[in-house]
């Protein structure tokens, strides 16, 4: 079958892009970087006035822009991002032509449209609901429609991917098995599906609530399937971090997977599991039995975070053990050491992977627990813990993937180099006190989504404790910051693609070269028996381990405290 | 072989793996059974347990509830009358209202009774945050939810509402006094 097109070997990396998929990998980059520009000009508004001392715009101007940064953050910028990481997995890992790139692009318009649409509808007033936007509290019927064109056309871009797969398959542009990090990128989508579905099933009838054909949606079960599709996008963008911290290491250190049936298979458990977190956000609901509960907030014993702790291991495993055998071999962390800590595609994997386990991680399984949750639930402990997995974890590692994306897809060279070096350190280190801090207000009850914590106009307000007000200022100051380095990045993305140097295409070619088969690797019959390739890791692994039993007992012995309730 | 290019060993699940990983994930796994069963071990020998005693009410059904409370109960009032102070005998049936934007009426307990808290909401979703105890309870309209609760400290709680409820939503506070 030949389709006309054109293959272009990047001579920087080697990588293979067809014509069309790397346009759509622009174009959808593109429209990322712009939806992350948004929502983070519209953070300024959300942080400067949670800073109690500066308590900067109205309640209504707040509710809105609260609004909009949730849904331009969590839903635009990083779905956009990821339809890229999708057909890079599939079109360039692969080698392969994109299938059916007309109707990508399709997906493409349908994704630009609903996601104006929702932003628009959000500025006009209105629809002011917050991303969860649960019912019975009703936005404009655009604000719903925006949001199902968007998903329209994310389900249509997974497909896309999976149709890319096919046909790598049926014209043999790669021998053996999928690379682990596409192997991650099809986990992605399996559950991208599930999301989806799952918003459909309850955007659609909020849709019609919203024009007047139907009466009522049960606010119990909108919360309950809404969450099917909150959480559940939030376990997209962990299996596709993940995937690229995986392609960072090869990348970067030439890391292979220590062992591809443990990195896998915790890919598996992912798609097995991930799925039942709905649970997490009802457990301070009525309605729902304990058994419900509790089965389904550990995602069925704790099964997908085993698969965390799985990847918290072999990641940095397998950078380790690429390190050790170029020589730095001497005690458990000259690996680490002399790591390229300038470079940021590494520094920024690196700071997301220890963000991501030990903030986000650790406090997302406290907020997970069942009866936990009670001292945490809606209290701003818990943008503290998603801003600790969504902006350390997936923007960050998303941030380092691009500066190794600009000079490789956007075939510029970086502008600003310095800048791009300390960008993962400002935005991501600046990220870790704002999650801290958060969670340190959360623990002494602050609410999140409140626009004044002073309560003013309110006959019996409450007044919490000075520490309280503390670390809400600190809020606004390691936010301010975290924005800044958010700012450098657009800076020096936007900046490299419009006016950086053009660099060399490499050759063009009107058909693919197909991957070319590798041996039977050495490390796969070394590896096993030789026992404790990667000490340094395991040793970060323990201290996380005893960070984690810690903390999981302070809370215990905290809510033990409490009114006794039963 | 790297992690961006195809193993050639279709087998991957018979791949081998580092002792490395192989203790880790026994270590991991006997950590998530340590958590999977601390929630149980909770529910039989814990203190603070979420009851889920749920029935579908209505605002009419509930308000008449908690207005039958008040007329038999209050103390006294505050706020120039707007809020009754309503002190019900240990283990009865005590009922909050929430609303756009207040939490309706403030109650009265004791330390160490045990009293059934019923808890819905008029219109949309609220939350019961108890301050400074910081307990956290979501409130779902057309839900009434049931909640044994017995105060272990004296002393003045507030009850702020920690769901968005609109623009008055910070304003939205309510009380409880425990004696």
């Amino acid at each position: 079958m030949s389709i006309a097109t054109t293959y272009r070997t990047c001579p920087r990396s080697g990588l293979q892009f067809e014509s069309q998929a790397e346009k759509l990998m622009l174009a959808n980059a593109v429209a990322a970087v712009v939806f992350l520009l948004i929502g983070g000009i519209l953070a300024i508004g959300v942080v400067l006035t949670r800073w109690p001392s500066i308590h900067w715009l109205e309640a209504d101007t707040f509710y809105q822009v609260l609004t909009a940064h949730g849904i331009d953050m969590l839903i635009f910028w990083i779905i956009f991002f990821e339809v890229a990481v999708l057909y890079f997995c599939a079109s360039t890992l692969l080698r392969c032509r994109i299938a059916t790139p007309k109707i990508a692009w399709t997906a493409f318009a349908l994704m630009v449209i609903g996601g104006v649409m929702n932003n628009i509808a959000v500025y006009q007033g209105g629809s002011s609901v917050m991303m969860t936007s649960y019912v019975p509290m009703m936005a404009a019927p655009s604000f719903y429609l925006g949001l199902i064109l968007f998903a329209v056309g994310a389900l249509i871009a997974c497909f896309v991917f999976l149709g890319t797969l096919v046909v790598a398959k049926a014209e043999k542009t790669y021998q053996g098995l999928v690379p682990l990090v596409t192997f991650g990128a099809i986990t992605a989508t399996i559950i991208a599906v599930f999301t989806i579905v799952s918003g459909a099933i309850i955007l659609v009838p909020t849709y019609l609530l919203s024009i007047g054909v139907i009466d009522a949606v049960d606010p119990l079960v909108y919360r309950t399937i809404w969450w099917a599709f909150g959480h559940s996008s939030q376990q997209i963008n962990v299996a596709t971090h993940i995937s690229i911290w995986y392609a960072v290491a090869a990348i970067v250190f030439g890391a292979r997977p220590m062992s591809e049936r443990v990195s896998r298979g915790a890919f598996l458990l992912y798609i097995v599991f991930l799925q039942l977190a709905s649970a997490h956000h009802l457990l301070a609901d009525p309605g729902m039995s304990t058994e419900w509960k509790v089965v389904n907030t550990s995602y069925f014993m704790y099964f997908a975070v085993l698969a965390s702790m799985i990847h918290g291991l072999t990641v940095p495993g397998a950078m380790e053990v690429a390190q050790r055998q170029k020589g730095y071999n001497k005690g458990l962390f000259e690996w680490l050491r002399k790591a390229p800590w300038g470079n940021p595609s590494f520094s920024g994997v690196f700071i997301s992977i220890i963000g991501f386990g030990f903030l986000g991680g650790i406090s997302g399984v406290m907020m997970g627990t069942e009866q936990l949750n009670m001292i945490i639930h809606n209290t701003i402990y818990v943008p503290g813990h998603f801003h600790a997995t969504v902006v350390i974890g997936t923007t960050l590692s998303f941030m380092a993937l691009t500066y190794f994306l600009i000079p490789v897809l956007f075939k510029r060279e970086m502008i600003a180099p310095t800048l791009a070096k300390w960008q993962p350190y400002l935005f991501g280190l600046s990220m870790y006190g704002f999650c801290l801090v958060m969670m340190g207000a959360g623990t002494l009850g602050v609410s999140r989504r409140h626009w004044d914590m002073a309560f003013q106009g309110s006959a019996l307000a409450y007044e919490w404790p000075g520490a309280a007000y503390m670390m809400m200022g600190l809020v606004g100051v390691f936010g301010i910051a975290a924005i800044t380095g958010g700012a450098i990045y657009i800076y020096v993305t936007v900046g490299s693609l419009l006016w950086g140097k053009k660099l060399d295409i490499g050759t063009v070619s009107d058909r693919p070269t197909p991957v070319p088969p590798t041996a039977p690797a050495a490390a796969v019959q070394t590896y096993g028996s030789s026992g404790l390739v990667a000490p340094g890791s395991f040793v970060l692994a323990l201290i996380f381990l005893a960070a984690f039993i810690l903390y999981y007992f302070i809370n215990w012995k905290y809510l033990s405290q409490l009114w006794g309730l039963s | 072989m790297t992690a961006i290019s195809p193993p050639s060993d279709r087998l991957w699940w018979k791949h081998p793996l580092d002792r490395v990983e192989g203790i880790w994930i026994t270590i991991a796994f006997v950590w998530c059974m340590v958590m999977f069963f601390m929630m149980i071990y909770w529910h039989m020998y814990g203190n603070q347990n979420l009851s889920t005693e749920t029935y579908k009410t209505t605002p009419e059904m509930f308000t008449a509830k908690a207005q039958a409370m008040v007329d038999q109960y209050t103390v006294r009032t505050e706020v120039d009358g707007a809020y009754p102070v309503v002190a019900p005998p240990a283990g009865a049936d005590v009922y909050m209202i929430a609303r756009l934007w207040n939490f309706w009426p403030i109650l009265q307990l004791e330390k160490d009774q045990t009293y059934r808290l019923h808890l819905t909401s008029m219109d949309y979703n609220h939350g019961f945050s108890l301050q400074p105890a910081n307990i956290n309870i979501q409130i779902v309209p057309g839900y009434e939810h049931v909640v044994t609760v017995t105060p272990n400290q004296s002393g003045t709680y507030s009850v702020v509402c920690n769901e968005y409820c609109g623009i008055g939503h910070h304003t939205m506070v309510g009380r409880i006094y425990v004696k």
